[in-house]
């Protein structure tokens, strides 16, 4: 056997290793039970993420696509940019997580939290290069499953357990899915192989379309697309905040690129890449218009965020329409902006929720003046949601509506666009609620700790510099690839 | 970079320095120094085109530039003007000027947006490519959500969502359309100028596309440009916004309207524009009549002009669609006079509501003995709107109406003939409401102790009322300036649609 295959895998392998560090310090640096002072602490997990992430991005220019293993194992560097991308998403939840790790209950499990992290994101970087559908598989397990245990990671708060409980029945319920769908492609074609089912899979047989039809079922509890969107809304607003944001963002936004590229390598055969497009047309209009319709009657924030989840995954997906190069950048480039737009949000919740423990929309009334700052981030933030100029939630939705638009999907982007008038008018909600609504007894004036700063000002960053910028977007769409463009 | 992207770095160095200053002094000294950076840049601008165009350059547009942003998608940061949009410019960069006088009280926050709805403006104008011009033209929108939701007046929440949610909706469907004239015209430049020029060669816009997109882009300019049905909007939003916003959205935004669906909708799909224009037609006279109809009963000083402004701004795309020299020159015109006509109508009846604390006409009366400077502008500023000779008005809507009835149809004379009723209607509520709160003796007690403009007020109000007198008294320096911007757009969309169809 050829050993040096090892070292395609080198992003996944360092962030073993991140993680067996992580683990042997956790072993030494455990909270002194006398003073009760938690010496493991954010800097150590960040800065480790934060050389990960560097040391992956630097060879990335230049490197080719290649393939390790027969095949299980295949690597573009446009892989290398979605794992960056995820990767800042885990700094800032670390980041955010400060001041919620270093509460009485959850000092001892600091360490916990970090390693369990960082395992779904393995599970996630597996399941993005993976060339056989049994690695798809594992991957996947491995960022669901550790994600129960993080969901329920409050275990002693009724509805952090209750969410766990309700997510891991149906991931695995959705796992179930994707098996079945799964054994019917392996029944048709006799191959697990990406590389294989692609030509042995027949256009119009009953067999792939019931595989497709499972599969894409399955994906869609994975990024809580209407109609497999019920789990959401409980889950997210059960889940410790920092927990959601991770849950609503990183989990989603690597599912979706996993779609991406499972769709256009397996399923674009003859009429199977006909019947695909239409199942996602009518999934993203469904989750983008019900979704929309739910966010508009929330009043506790996180079920809010929930809903505002599930619609901009529809638009997240929108990308994976036609399967174009121009898709993927366009798909890779929204979830980025997405990230820091709804990090930079989820992050204000957070502060608010640890300092006040307020969550309810009508808590927020006249946040901006208590605290003008955070209200003002906020603003910004989901005016970057909602698609404003000039900050980066323009950008995106303007290119992923080009994309579809491009793909020939044009009433598909007319009505995505009606919906974003539905969208902005919650997000305008929010404003109003923080700007204009009087309010007797605000949230007091706090100061939030350096920590969540920190990821507040990277967001901050990200929402107002990614659009502007051009090369961000330039430097993506070099490494993509699509149906019409082999790479 | 070029020069003209002085218009955007004007107004991010005032955000910036906005974000730095402390205390009301600094605040005002960066708005007063960035305003008049901005309106002495628009000056120049204005004397080096018209020295450039006498010198004989007849380069459809000037000073172009451009800067490679999403080169994957073709999208460019490119700039340039012509008559047309240097005419807007300098409309902008008055009315900036002066409502930062007006605002003169208002608190940081407030300046921030302001200044980035001024940004919006400009950025908007100076570009000829449609990414960047989509972008600036939502820039300007969004600000509009705060400023009326937190410093208006009156049912401010609604209003403030009504217009924001109206004009977005528009927007959505004006990226609709901008994606369809892009891939219609083969996807391969965003340049507004090497679209139209390409549609002599190769890749013209295919017509049965261009009954797609030309009214989705019309319409969705057309909502900022008060078209009937999509004005309502408009009454709301400036009845509720402070004075100095309502100036810049009657004055500057809502000329983003008529100024998009003239430079994108008409120009890039001009059969579409030839073969539909009878709709649009029959909308905009509805606006011009019904918004003048409408503001015979108000009641509200605010909304009386708000409607005022539908009819006049109707006017604007009324005469545009009119398709020919004449009325297009004039409908530019009456953008730049009705803008400074309705900013001086919105500040005078912001000092006025800021002295008497009601704008309800039923309840006021003889002013101009107690505030006698103000009530004389206001009579002004009325003179104007209702199209006396000698002030802006008069120039714009004679050059429409004449323009209007050169063409030879007898369905666009009979429109015209229409429209120019709005005239006398003009006439009704201006006199009505002039004589109603200027004249007689006051009842009010209270109103007796008032005061009239103090000296910062007086400023922005003179300067307004010297740029309406100065176009009415000289309107061919303002009317050769917008005419060389005018020409080769109308020459272009007559000329291609004559092309296609045999029957021209």
């Amino acid at each position: 056997m050829d050993y040096s295959q090892f070292l395609y895998m080198r992003e996944e392998l360092s962030l073993l290793l991140v993680i067996l560090i992580l683990f042997v310090a956790d072993l030494f640096m455990c909270p002194d039970k006398k003073s009760g002072k938690g010496v493991y602490n954010t800097a150590l997990p960040v800065v480790l993420m934060s050389v990960l992430t560097i040391v992956n991005l630097l060879p990335c220019c230049g490197a080719q696509a290649c393939e390790a293993f027969g095949g299980m194992y295949q690597y573009a560097p446009m892989m290398t940019i979605v794992k960056s991308v995820l990767n800042i998403g885990v700094i800032l939840v670390f980041l955010m997580a400060h001041g919620w790790l270093s509460r009485p209950e959850n000092k001892v499990k600091q360490g916990e939290f970090y390693i369990v992290t960082l395992f779904t994101l393995l599970g996630m970087y597996f399941m993005i290069s993976s060339g056989h559908f049994l690695m798809f598989f594992i991957g996947l397990e491995l960022a669901s499953v550790p994600m129960c245990a993080l969901i329920a990671f409050d275990k002693y708060r009724y509805e952090s357990a209750e969410a766990g409980a309700k997510y891991i029945l149906l991931a695995l319920f959705s796992s179930a899915l994707l098996l079945y769908g799964i054994s019917f492609i392996y029944g048709g074609t006799g191959s697990l192989y990406f590389s294989q089912i692609g030509a042995l899979l027949s256009g119009n047989s009953l067999l792939s379309l019931l595989g497709l039809t499972l599969f894409l079922a399955g994906m869609g509890f994975k990024i809580s697309l209407v109609p497999f969107h019920l789990w959401t809304a409980d889950t997210y607003e059960g889940a410790p905040t920092v927990v959601t944001s991770y849950l609503s963002v990183v989990s989603k936004g690597s599912a979706a690129f996993v779609l991406f590229t499972v769709l256009i390598k397996v399923f674009s055969v003859g009429q199977l890449f006909t019947d695909w497009n239409i199942g996602l047309f009518w999934i993203i209009i469904a989750s983008i218009t019900i979704a929309n319709l739910f966010a508009l009657r929330q009043k506790n924030l996180k079920r809010f965020m929930a809903f505002s989840a599930i619609s901009q995954a529809g638009y997240l997906v929108l990308g994976a329409m036609g399967g174009t190069a121009q898709g993927m950048t366009a798909m890779v480039f929204y979830l980025l902006v997405y990230l820091v737009a709804n990090f930079g949000a989820f992050a204000v919740i957070n502060v608010v929720e640890q300092n006040s423990g307020k969550l309810g929309i009508a808590d927020y009334n006249n946040l901006y003046q208590t605290n003008p700052k955070l209200a003002f981030l906020m603003t910004l933030c989901l005016f970057s949601l909602a698609g404003i100029p000039p900050f980066a939630g323009f950008f995106s939705k303007f290119f992923i509506f080009m994309a579809a638009f491009n793909a020939g999907f044009r009433l598909l982007v007319f009505i995505a666009l009606v919906n974003t008038i539905i969208s902005l008018y919650y997000y305008l909600l929010i404003v109003k609620a923080m700007y204009i609504s009087p309010n007797d007894q605000p949230i007091p004036t706090f100061r939030s700790d350096n920590y969540s700063r920190a990821a507040l000002i990277i967001c901050l960053l990200g929402v107002v510099l990614l659009g502007i910028a051009g090369w961000v977007y330039n430097y993506i769409d070099t490494l993509s690839y699509g149906l019409d463009t082999i790479l | 970079m070029n020069f003209l992207s002085i218009f955007v770095f004007i107004p991010l160095l005032m955000l910036l320095g906005l974000w730095l200053v402390k205390g009301q002094k600094g605040i005002r000294a960066v708005m007063v120094i960035g305003s008049t950076a901005l309106l002495a840049s628009a000056i120049c601008l204005t004397v080096q085109f018209l020295a450039d165009r006498a010198a004989g350059n007849t380069a459809e547009m000037l000073y172009t530039a451009s800067f490679s942003w999403f080169e994957p998608l073709h999208i460019y940061y490119s700039v340039g003007v012509d008559g047309i949009s240097v005419a807007m410019l300098l409309l902008s960069g008055i009315i900036v000027f002066t409502g930062t006088f007006v605002s003169w009280d208002m608190c940081k926050e407030y300046f921030l947006w302001f200044t980035l709805l001024s940004l919006g403006v400009f950025g908007f104008f100076i570009s000829i490519d449609m990414f960047t011009m989509f972008m600036f033209y939502e820039v300007a929108l969004i600000p509009m959500y705060l400023l009326i939701g937190v410093w208006g007046t009156g049912k401010k929440e609604y209003s403030a969502m009504k217009l924001t949610l109206m004009l977005m909706g528009g927007s959505a469907f004006l990226m609709c359309g901008i994606f369809g004239i892009f891939y219609g015209a083969g996807g391969q430049t965003m340049n507004i100028l090497d679209i139209a020029n390409l549609q002599n060669g190769a890749h013209a816009i295919d017509i049965s596309q261009q009954y797609i997109w030309f009214p989705m882009t019309f319409v969705g300019f057309g909502v900022l440009g008060a078209l009937f049905p999509f004005h309502t909007w408009s009454p709301d939003g400036h009845a509720s916004a402070p004075t100095a916003v309502s100036m810049l959205h009657a004055g500057v935004l809502m000329k983003l309207g008529g100024y998009g669906c003239f430079r994108i909708a008409m120009y890039l799909m001009p059969q579409a524009a030839n073969e539909l224009a009878w709709i649009f037609l029959i909308l905009t006279g509805i606006s011009v009549v019904y918004g003048a109809f409408s503001a015979c009963v108000q009641t509200d000083m605010k909304y009386i002009n708000a409607y005022s402004s539908v009819s006049h701004c109707g006017l604007v795309l009324f005469a545009l669609l009119m398709i020919n020299q004449t009325a297009a020159t004039g409908a530019v015109i009456q953008m730049l006079s009705h803008g400074l006509m309705t900013a001086l109508f919105f500040a005078l009846i912001g000092m006025i509501y800021g002295r008497t604390h009601t704008r309800d006409i039923r309840e006021l009366n003889g002013l101009m003995r107690i505030m006698p400077f103000l009530s004389v502008c206001y009579v002004i500023a009325g003179l104007g709107n209702l199209g006396l000779p000698g002030l802006s008005g008069f120039v714009a809507e004679m050059t429409i109406f004449v323009g209007s009835f050169q063409h030879e149809e007898t369905f666009y004379r009979v429109l015209t003939i229409a429209a120019c009723s709005s005239i006398v209607i003009t006439a009704v509520y201006i006199l009505r409401m002039v004589g109603k709160i200027l004249f007689g003796t006051c009842t009010n007690e209270h109103h007796l102790k008032l005061t009239d403009a103090t000296l910062v007020e007086r400023f922005p109000v003179i300067v307004l009322i010297c740029c309406i007198a100065g176009i009415g008294l000289a309107p061919f320096f303002v009317s050769d300036l917008v005419n060389g911007g005018v020409t080769p757009i109308i020459e272009h969309i007559g000329y291609v649609a004559s092309k296609s169809n045999p029957f021209l």
